[in-house]
């Protein structure tokens, strides 16, 4: 009983109206059956009451449509058919066909609504308040609509940050689960910047705002999303342009049917019926209603569009699901997609003294070098180096540096490096950059530095294969043995290396000329100089879309961590959208086509049109909330 | 100029008449409606006023169907 009363609170005035007007047409229709046996009259009047209070508005929207000059609507349908069985002496079934259409309308209405609701739910990581601090120190809620650049906002723990900000005070650990669908936790201090839609958990902070709410994380990837189900897929076109023929084949069949046999039997000298051919007729009208398919497939991508977007990944519109699930061909960019684009010291070889040793002196020896090959060896060494014990640094240009470290000379670089101080080397059988070092004009061994691949590379391509993407390919600027090495470690079938970016371009070009005509191409990049090519694949998919606008522009698709297990996600969604979409436009045409053959043979009633009509439809509704659930794909 | 409007409408069908009459509106370049968000995106002719269009839009909906809403 309360989960009625909740409900009935949850509806609108419209739904209410509704409501009631069902309850007083049912509750005439009772009286109706009451007075049956004591006056005919009475009863007549009971039913008049009843049809005209249920189905009042019906009639007058029925007469304006034929007034404008476009008959053809659901109103017009069924006013004709209830009228028209009414014509026939049937009240009551006139009345009941009237009383359920509405009852069905109602729960549409509802149904739809709760969903629209869910899913709109879902993907509203938009804050809605921002805290300032007065000058009194008290504080106070804003709209973040209000609050302007620069402005210092306070979050607290257990609050979303409204705004993307810029922390001047406080630590703590945040999660950004809204923005990228996985729950990580960093940790944040003064100075590091933070997106909008992350939870701050533990700490207070002050974050001095960097953007205006509108152009914050958090709204950008809404609008997106919500925009998303603006661009229209092609079962959505051509449900629509079938709903367009729909109706009026469906109304001008029903008028064959009243009139063609009748006139048929009457010619070979049997008796027309024409009541009976006029009720298979008003059936047909009645089952003519194309709003079971034209809600059931928008509705179906809106719960994917959701589902992706509540996984992190975003999907720029229902016109992408299509080709998304029809992917046939996996084309990789590696630095940053396959690999971390990190450069990390691998290895230490051939060095006489101890690893750490070697990385010390070596970390001491670059110490003052900003190159992203001296910066991976500090990163290794994690201590601060004394720069008391450096002295005499030379860097030379291509070659490497050379110092005095504790009084010894060091020299790190590479072959040309070693070649010129006279220094045999030993070459490294690995692939990736190799730093060669020598000490007082001793070979001591040397370190090997590389990109290092991502954890889930491996097992996002064999994934790929068990869901039908088996050719997959991989493009990079990098020189070719490295290339081979990366795509043999996590089982990528070809390989296209030292690239400039427009002969990524090409290449994809004529890849796609391999795709037959339902094998789609899909290329995963990470948006940042591959803008054209994202372009020109079937889908663009960028990786670590989070905070990187150019991405976000560039490309179809946008996953917001850079976990290459979450492109085989996002082509499972499209997979199981596209099912859904099927499933609906199947069963919904299926149901009607067999309720038309059976009425028009005489086998149906009006209760199973309406049933075809909005028993359909609630089944195609709660079929895409299906699409909405993507947690265990 | 690209604008976006709320609007309410009960059924799918509606919407999508009511897309096709937006779209047929003198001023409007492009028009799309949503159901599930019940928004309507109107991409204006250059030069079109929104003020003025928009009551063009809303007659020409309720024209195709008269229980919807544009809120401009």
């Amino acid at each position: 009983m309360r989960s009625i009363s909740k409900l009935f609170t949850g509806l609108t005035k419209k739904q209410k109206k509704i409501f009631f007007r069902i309850l007083a047409a049912a509750f005439f229709i009772v009286l109706s059956e009451a007075v049956e046996e004591k006056s005919r009259i009475l009863q007549v009047l009971f039913f008049a009451a009843s049809y005209i209070i249920i189905g009042y508005d019906i009639l007058i929207r029925a007469f304006k449509g034929i007034r404008k000059g476009h008959p053809f609507d659901e109103n017009f349908l069924m006013a004709v058919a209830t009228v028209g069985a009414i014509g026939l002496g049937d009240l009551e079934e006139g009345t009941a066909v009237m009383l359920f259409y509405q009852i069905g309308e109602l729960f549409e209405s509802v149904a739809v609504g709760k969903s629209r609701k869910n899913i709109t739910e879902l993907i509203d990581i938009r804050p809605d308040y921002a805290n300032i601090e007065m000058s009194d120190g008290k504080m106070e809620r804003i709209d973040p609509e209000d609050v302007s650049v620069g402005s210092v906002i306070v979050v607290k723990p257990g609050e979303k940050v409204p705004i993307d900000g810029v922390v001047v005070e406080g630590e703590s650990s945040i999660d950004t689960a809204a923005l990228t669908g996985e729950s990580r936790l960093t940790e944040v201090r003064k100075d590091m910047s933070v997106l909008s839609g992350s939870i701050n958990l533990t700490g207070v902070l002050k974050l001095r705002t960097v953007k205006d709410f509108g152009e914050s994380t958090a709204s950008k990837i809404l609008d997106l999303v919500e925009n998303a189900s603006s661009s229209k897929s092609k079962s959505e076109d051509f449900i629509s342009r079938f709903a367009r023929i729909y109706t009026p084949a469906v109304c001008f069949s029903a008028l064959a049917l009243a009139i063609i046999p009748p006139v048929l039997l009457l010619l070979f000298g049997k008796s027309p019926e024409w009541g009976s051919w006029i009720y298979r007729s008003l059936t047909f009208l009645v089952i003519s209603c194309p709003c079971a398919l034209v809600i059931s497939i928008p509705m179906a991508f809106f719960g994917g569009l959701g589902g992706a977007g509540n996984a992190g990944i975003l999907i720029k519109g229902s016109n992408y699901m299509e080709p998304l699930s029809q992917a046939k061909l996996a084309v990789f960019d590696k630095t940053g997609t396959m690999t971390k684009g990190v450069f990390e010291v691998r290895g230490v070889h051939h060095s006489p003294i101890e690893d750490e040793m070697l990385i010390e002196l070596a970390a001491h020896a670059e110490c003052y070098s900003s190159h992203p090959i001296s910066i991976s060896i500090l990163r290794k060494y994690v201590k601060e180096p004394d720069k008391s014990r450096v002295s005499d640094v030379h860097e030379i240009s291509g070659e490497g540096v050379s110092a005095l470290v504790d009084g010894k000379q060091v020299a790190c670089g590479n072959s040309k490096l070693m070649d010129r101080l006279g220094v045999d080397y030993i070459d490294c059988r690995s692939h990736g950059t190799v730093v060669h070092v020598a000490i007082d004009g001793v070979y001591y061994g040397h370190i090997l530095i590389a990109d290092s691949i991502k954890q889930n590379a491996e097992k996002a391509i064999s994934a790929l294969k068990e869901n039908g993407i088996s050719n997959t390919v991989m493009l990079t600027g990098d020189t070719e043995s490295t290339a081979e090495s990366v795509a043999e470690e996590i089982g990528i079938g070809r390989v296209f290396s030292e690239l400039l970016p427009a002969d990524k371009v090409n290449i994809v070009g004529d890849l796609l000329k391999e795709c037959g005509k339902k094998e789609k191409l899909i290329f995963v990049g990470d948006g940042i100089n591959d803008a054209p090519v994202l372009a020109r694949a079937d889908v663009g998919i960028a990786m670590g879309g989070i905070g990187s606008d150019a991405a976000i522009e560039a490309a179809d698709v946008v996953i917001m961590d850079d976990d290459p297990l979450k492109v085989v996600k996002a082509v499972k969604i499209a997979k199981k959208c596209l099912r859904i979409v099927y499933e609906n436009i199947w069963c919904a045409i299926g149901i009607k086509v067999i309720c038309l053959i059976l009425s028009a043979f005489g086998l149906g009633s009006m209760w199973m049109a309406i049933f075809a009509d909005t028993g359909v439809m609630i089944l195609a509704v709660l079929n895409s909330i299906r699409a909405l659930n993507v947690k265990k794909l | 100029m690209k604008k976006t409007y709320k609007i309410d409408v009960d059924c799918a069908n509606c919407a999508n008449k009511m897309e096709l009459a937006a779209q047929k509106t003198k001023g409007v370049k492009s028009a799309s409606v949503n159901f599930m968000l019940l928004k309507m995106n109107v991409e204006f002719e250059e030069g079109a006023d929104p003020a003025e269009v928009m009551p063009r839009i809303l007659e020409n909906c309720k024209d195709v169907e008269d229980d919807c809403e544009i809120y401009f």
